[in-house]
């Protein structure tokens, strides 16, 4: 059969996530993956904690690192645990993550600003119940 | 079967169509997709329908966190010892199902099969301290229908455990399909699903236990 | 034993459901005994129920949206004629009653005929427009079939057992919460959503991964008929916008069956919140619903034009940004909700702004037809129909877009006919375009032309004697949903209205008898090249109807238009392309699975409403049985010889030359 070209075609496998490099790779390199892993995202879980209890950060900003860190976190996971990568082979996966956050900012950011204004404007029942007491 | 197809030589290929990209290079240009990925990648896009359900949850437990009514809230209900007990479990069954998929793909029996009850443990106790922590707030009159919050915690939080639950069964039925049938290539898919499936859970379990413990706590 | 259920949830005392049950009930017994009597009951069970072929999937879908439609539709007659009835008068019907007609209306016609409509238009069509052999996951495609199918029979079993929602199609709380709806009809509503919404999820999921990682050699995105982009999108939107849905209708059970307080009036609830959350869903929604039919009309404008879709790369491009921007408008459904003038203005610009790619995508038709030479058939008169309709229903859009003009016009008739005129002119039209442009490669036969252009015109001018009236109503200050008046001014208009829905029944009736007609006069309007339109993509290539492999061999793919440049090849060069090395093709083993967890799925679905808990659980277990022995088998694929593949691609490679070389002044 002949090579035929596609636009823009790549030259490395397609792969879905969690797809096991062990035809290319030996076990042991996915091994030390995991378990690199397995450090960075304890480290992370270990410095959360602690932040949020810590009087040593200034505390306004504790929110906004346990953020930073949780997202730290699900980057680790992602890379390490579920394989999605930014190589050329990654590219369905990666937007369809995109796609997802995406979306998953959208309805939580849209109603978070929503609903404030809402409840700001408008008398939550039970003050109303209250009063016509 | 054509000669490409015999070269190509992949566990099983499936003749619904051609890879979209693959290019591999020990394969001809015309490689057929294979299943794995096709399987691998439906997966993916059903969990990430899923983030997006724990996402409306989500955004419902921010909105609703300070309708207390009058009832307790985050900071006098959480103990975050048990959160990080809880976070421990979880993280390292992340890791033992990594190793279980490892020993899957060596196909190597007992690396599978002990890397999974591993993993099956270390999910169990996250559920058990899960439950028996509600069980203890429905008793101190802190149940779902308290108050809005704690409808609003019980169900995000609930959902995730009932995620778990429904992990642990999927865990189990893998281990009894391997038993029975070895590793064959679509029970393989199945435990790339799995894995995808149990890595996720413990993604969501990171935003609970920042969104809802430790912010919950920390206010 | 039987929770909530007694003899007092059959509607013996009112005779209206009554009739209508027991009308149902004889044409579906009626129908079974004929099924069963002429035995073709294991035919039906081996080649269809059965079945994980995306084509007979993508018809029973049609199937179901189409008799659905027959019952949405009378819901809608009795709503006009209430209406037209009822000033300074009680009507005919009581508002108990009236309230879940509407209810019942909006549900069945948005979730069982327009979504199972478009589903069926691209099972059948996408795979065979890519040139495959099928979708990435063929028994899920029957499970969500089947599952879609419980959904709907839940809601017709309200009709007779017990009673259904009343609080519109929406069912907004605290309306819809345990306290002011008691019964069991928010509860059918809330279960048969959930359990179809299951179905439509794994549809979502099944058709993303089909297009983005199946197709056949040398078919990049850029060379993807349009048609297949829009189902992409639509796909993407169900699988970001559905799971909202389930959290929503979740939360609105918990509230219901455990005591939870999410959008309770007390204990710190938050009714607004569901308002949100609906629709953050219900907005995608209707992209999901209009997305596909913006696929056919591409596809059948550049057909009957004979061109090529003018500005691909554009409508590429606006049929994205639709996928995106439909993510950020959803408040404009709730601008009077209290939210204040600058979340309203940001969701007003936004909701203006997603206009623009539907605008390029509406002028690219338009440039397509220019210069072309247009063939009018019934497939382009419901798509010049749908420009001219959907361009005004859309221009009312932008109108009740401006956040001022929506206080004054939100939930009046002015609003039901901007969305009727969007859904009818956009969604159903596209629909009616679809069914009648592949019906022949489905089922080998042509539709009565003549019946068609007929029933088009009825439908169109049904449409807008129906419905414009309703924009003045609007104006003149009439709300929707009322179930009596006594203003005379509204009155005229309601009466025009209602005689509108009479042209529409009429255009139902004539697609009804074009339907019928087809059927006896097969013969005559059979397709014999399997290419009945002189069409541009590859379902073009196949025989009417396709085999199940689709095609014999995958066709390799060198352009846009993939079809007509190997046609105009195979003219040029005076024969076909040489003949394939034919090899056995592995396709997918039937599998009752679908059907099965449909089974469970009602049942389970009924004992909820019903709260007969013992049912709930064997239900549940039987389905987790069936998925486990689903998972179970060893043997998942035959195949199919490839002697029998040759015979059949011989026959359609002579008819095709037949029909391509010996035309008569070709070279």
């Amino acid at each position: 059969m002949s090579h035929f070209e596609q636009e823009g075609d790549s030259h490395y496998a397609d792969t879905a996530p969690g797809y096991e490099r062990f035809d290319e790779h030996e076990p042991a390199e996915a091994f030390v993956s995991y378990l690199v892993g397995l450090g960075l995202a304890t480290l992370l879980t270990i410095v959360s904690f602690f932040i949020s209890g810590t009087t040593l950060v200034w505390g306004p900003s504790i929110p906004v690192a346990l953020v930073v860190l949780a997202i730290a976190q699900m980057g680790v996971h992602l890379v390490f645990f579920l394989n999605i990568t930014t190589g050329p082979d990654n590219v369905n996966n990666v937007m369809a993550l995109a796609f997802g956050v995406l979306i998953v900012f959208l309805v939580i950011v849209g109603s978070l600003w929503i609903m404030a204004h809402l409840n700001h404007n408008m008398v939550p029942m039970d003050q109303i119940m209250q009063m016509q007491r | 079967m054509s000669a490409f197809e015999a070269a190509a030589g992949r566990g099983d290929l499936n003749h619904v169509g051609y890879d979209r990209e693959s290019r591999d290079r020990r394969y001809p240009a015309d490689e057929l997709v294979s299943k794995r990925i096709i399987v691998g990648y439906g997966f993916w896009i059903f969990l990430l329908s899923d983030i997006v359900m724990f996402s409306a949850f989500f955004a419902t437990y921010a909105v609703l966190v300070g309708a207390t009514a009058g009832g307790p809230s985050g900071r006098e209900l959480f103990n975050l010892r048990n959160v990080g007990i809880e976070t421990a479990c979880l993280l390292l069954s992340s890791f033992t199902c990594g190793l279980a998929s490892i020993g899957a793909w060596a196909h190597r029996g007992c690396w599978f099969y002990s890397a999974m009850a591993a993993t099956c443990i270390l999910g169990a106790a996250f559920l058990f301290i899960e439950v028996h922590e509600f069980v203890g707030m429905v008793a101190r009159g802190a149940g779902p229908t308290r108050s809005a919050f704690l409808s609003a915690f019980f169900t995000l939080v609930g959902c995730h455990g009932l995620h778990v639950t429904a992990g642990l069964l999927w865990l189990l039925t893998m281990m009894a399909q391997v038993f029975a049938k070895g590793f064959r290539a679509d029970i393989l898919r199945r435990v790339l699903c799995f894995g995808l499936f149990w890595h996720t859970l413990d993604i969501i379990w990171v935003a609970i236990f920042t969104v809802v413990y430790l912010m919950g706590v920390g206010q | 034993m039987l929770g909530k259920l007694t003899w007092a949830a059959i509607p013996f005392d009112q005779p209206i459901p009554l009739f209508a049950a027991a009308f149902v009930g004889v044409a579906i017994i009626s129908i079974l005994a004929w099924i069963t009597l002429k035995g073709w009951l294991p035919y039906l069970w081996r080649e269809w129920i059965t079945s994980v072929d995306h084509k007979r999937i993508g018809i029973m879908y049609i199937l179901l949206a189409m008799v659905m439609l027959l019952r949405g539709f009378s819901d809608a007659i009795m709503m006009r004629s209430q209406q037209a009835l009822a000033f300074r008068s009680d009507g005919y019907l009581p508002p108990e009653h009236y309230d879940q007609i509407f209810s019942a209306h909006g549900t069945l016609m948005i979730f069982f005929v327009a979504m199972p409509f478009v589903i069926g238009l691209m099972n059948f069509v996408m795979p065979l427009q890519l040139g495959v052999r099928d979708v990435a996951f063929p028994t899920l495609n029957s499970v969500s079939l089947w599952l879609t199918a419980t959904g709907a029979l839940l809601v017709n079993i309200s009709l007779v057992v017990g009673e259904f929602a009343r609080t519109g199609w929406l069912p907004y709380p605290p309306l819809s919460e345990i306290t002011y709806s008691p019964g069991v009809g928010v509860d059918y509503y809330l279960w048969s959503l959930q359990i179809s919404g299951v179905g439509t999820l794994l549809t979502g999921v099944n058709f993303v991964t089909t297009i983005l990682k199946i197709h056949a050699p040398g078919m990049t995105y850029m060379r993807m008929p349009i048609f297949c982009w829009t189902t992409l999108a639509s796909n993407l939107l169900i699988v970001a916008a559905f799971p909202i849905l389930t959290a929503t209708l979740a939360m609105l059970l918990l509230d219901r069956y455990l005591g939870f307080h999410f959008f309770t009036n007390e204990a710190g609830g938050n009714v607004m919140m569901f308002m949100n959350l609906i629709w953050a869903w219900g907005h995608p929604e209707v992209y999901i619903l209009i997305l596909p039919a913006f696929g056919v009309f591409s596809e059948v404008i550049s057909t009957f034009s004979g061109k090529p879709l003018f500005g691909y790369r554009s409508m590429v491009m606006a049929t994205m940004a639709i996928c995106i921007l439909s993510f950020s408008v959803w408040l404009h459904h709730f601008f009077t909700m209290g939210a204040g003038a600058d979340v309203n203005a940001i969701f007003g610009i936004a909701s203006m702004i997603i206009a623009v790619p539907t605008g390029v995508k509406v002028f690219n038709w338009l440039f397509t037809m220019y210069g072309g030479r247009v063939v009018y058939s019934t497939p382009i008169l419901w798509s010049i129909g749908f420009m001219v309709t959907f361009l005004i229903g859309g221009v009312t859009g932008v109108l009740l877009a401006v956040p001022p003009a929506d206080f004054i016009l939100h939930n009046s008739l002015f609003l039901v006919a901007h969305f009727h005129n969007v859904i009818i002119g956009g969604v159903l039209f596209g629909a009616f375009a679809g069914y009648t442009f592949w019906f022949p490669k489905a089922f080998g036969f042509r539709l009565h032309e003549g019946l068609g252009k007929a029933s088009f015109w009825c439908w169109i001018i049904g449409f807008y004697v129906a419905f414009m009236p309703l924009y003045v109503l609007g104006l003149m200050g009439m709300t929707r949903r009322m179930q009596h008046y006594d203003v005379a001014a509204w009155r005229p208009w309601l009466l025009i209205a209602a005689g509108g829905a009479v042209i529409i029944l009429a255009g139902i009736i004539l697609q009804i008898a074009q339907l019928a007609v087809s059927i006896r006069r097969r013969e005559e309007l059979r397709d014999e090249t399997g290419d009945p339109w002189n069409g541009r993509s590859l379902e073009w290539a196949t025989p009417s109807p396709p085999p199940t492999f689709n095609f014999a061999v995958l066709p390799r793919v060198e352009g846009r238009d993939a079809y007509w440049a190997m046609k105009q090849r195979v003219r040029q060069q005076g024969r076909l392309s040489e003949e394939p090395a034919y090899t056995e093709i592995e396709m997918p083993r039937n599998s009752a699975t679908g059907f099965i967890c449909a089974f469970f799925a009602t049942f389970m679905g009924f004992a909820l409403i019903w709260h007969i808990w013992w049912l709930v659980a064997l239900a549940a277990l039987g389905a987790y049985a069936t998925f486990v022995v689903f998972a179970w088998r060893d043997r998942v694929e035959y195949i199919i010889p490839a002697d029998v593949v040759a015979r059949i691609d011989r026959a359609n490679r002579s008819a095709r030359s037949d029909a391509l070389i010996h035309v008569p002044g070709a070279p």
